[in-house]
């Protein structure tokens, strides 16, 4: 399961700069950038867009990023152009940040929807709501005491605590599970929820968890947090 | 007068002129209310479809719309082009393989190009936008086309009297979408700029049929 991204901006630099930075978090997901205009002006390009989304074409998906309004239309436009393609997603999201946490989710193996999913919950990610309360609520009967199904206590040993990359492995990892967890009551599939519980070494992450594979999503940010991210 | 391939080239040909005689009005209108590039753009772009139409000969009117459905979204930039550029895609679809538009069809185009802009831009009749040229254009359309007794010539005027109308229409409202919203209530006092190119617009589809 690879799912592409592309990228749209009014700006070459910034499409091209979110894609490298992406692209440092998540190296083996295919980004394509679509910024600026083919004269090198500031504005989207239609022909830039339908190559990029050419080029991503024959993955398992392509979910798209755009920046400001006429970005996103000259998206819109080109699915239109293209047909509506299968499994080419628009996702409304920031766009540095929703292509970093969707390149995480591909990463993770995650499908086309989980990723657009993952982009756009950077939005309500301060909120420390789950992504999706229907898991819950599809199993009525174990939901009467409002409990996880799974939960644990980490320690952080690791010296840097939570940062950009740990919460990428997290988030990138739990995206491809099916599951909802949380991490302290936020998302555990958004890198940048995750980012911003500013958590240092000694601080304790709590993971609660729903859904088919609760038990594996709380073993895996355990191990994870156990092994110190592989840091020192 | 029947609305053929040449009558749509020739719409797109004289879309270019009004672009480039009106260039500096629209610069204006835009200046006031917005980031004051809608005239360059227009220019830039319908330029641009002229240039294609030396390098392809389109064989249906649909075809036509179509070209320039691509070529302005490429090369307008800002919102401008993708909301053209859906327009006279989705026009170019209502007209599909047909050789000579009836009255009644060239005012479905218009209806599925408003559509389109409604769509694609999310303003509504009334936000100071170019739906305000469309809507009462597509509108005046139908009815003309719908008493069977418009002939095509009558169903392009009423289009291009009634976008000139409601472009006119805009000058007192509030902007609620696109730039000029930022500006709030003194964006009222200056006419929108895409519902003026839109009116131009609709003004060439008649010259072409004259």
């Amino acid at each position: 399961m690879t799912v592409a991204l592309v990228v749209v901006s009014h700006s070459e630099k910034i499409a091209d700069g979110a894609a490298e930075l992406a692209a440092q978090m998540a190296p083996d997901v295919s980004i394509f950038a679509a910024g600026g205009t083919p004269d090198g002006r500031l504005g989207t390009s239609l022909e830039r867009v339908m190559a990029a989304l050419e080029q991503a074409s024959g993955l398992d998906g392509v979910v798209i990023l755009a920046d400001l309004g006429s970005a996103v239309m000259t998206a819109e436009s080109a699915l239109e152009f293209a047909g509506e393609p299968d499994g080419v997603l628009l996702a409304d999201a920031p766009v540095v940040e929703g292509l970093v946490a969707a390149a995480v989710a591909a990463q993770g193996g995650a499908d086309v929807h989980a990723v657009k999913r993952a982009a756009e919950a950077v939005y309500g990610s301060a909120t420390g709501v789950p992504p999706s309360s229907s898991v819950v609520t599809v199993e009525e009967g174990s939901v009467t005491g409002a409990g996880p199904e799974f939960t644990g206590d980490f320690e952080l040993i690791n010296q840097a605590g939570m940062h950009a990359r740990p919460a990428a492995k997290i988030a990138g990892g739990l995206a491809s599970l099916d599951a909802t967890v949380t991490v302290n009551g936020l998302d555990g599939t958004s890198m940048t929820a995750l980012m911003t519980l500013a958590a240092g070494k000694g601080s304790v992450l709590h993971v609660e968890a729903w859904g088919h594979d609760a038990e594996r999503a709380v073993n895996y940010v355990g191990g994870l947090v156990q092994a110190g991210f592989g840091e020192p | 007068m029947v609305l053929d391939t040449n009558w749509a080239v020739k719409w797109l040909t004289l879309c270019a002129q009004a672009m480039a005689e009106h260039r500096a009005w629209l610069i204006e209108l835009d200046r006031a209310i917005g980031d004051s590039d809608h005239g360059e753009n227009m220019d830039r772009g319908f330029q641009a479809v002229l240039d294609k139409l030396t390098e392809v000969t389109p064989e249906t009117p649909g075809a036509a719309l179509k070209l320039a459905a691509m070529t302005l979204i490429s090369k307008v930039g800002g919102a401008a082009g993708p909301l053209y550029g859906t327009a006279f895609l989705r026009a170019a679809a209502a007209l599909g393989d047909t050789l000579e538009v009836e009255p009644a069809v060239f005012a479905g185009a218009l209806v599925a190009a408003r559509d389109g802009i409604v769509a694609r831009g999310k303003a509504e009749p009334g936000d100071k936008t170019m739906v305000d040229a469309w809507t009462p254009a597509a509108e005046a359309a139908l009815i003309a086309a719908a008493d069977g007794a418009g002939t095509v010539l009558e169903v392009l005027v009423a289009a291009a009297e009634a976008a000139e109308a409601g472009a006119a229409g805009t000058d007192p409202m509030v902007a609620r979408k696109g730039r000029a919203s930022y500006l709030g209530e003194r964006s009222a006092g200056h006419r929108d700029p895409g519902a003026a190119s839109s009116a131009l617009i609709l003004r060439a589809a008649v010259g072409a049929a004259a």
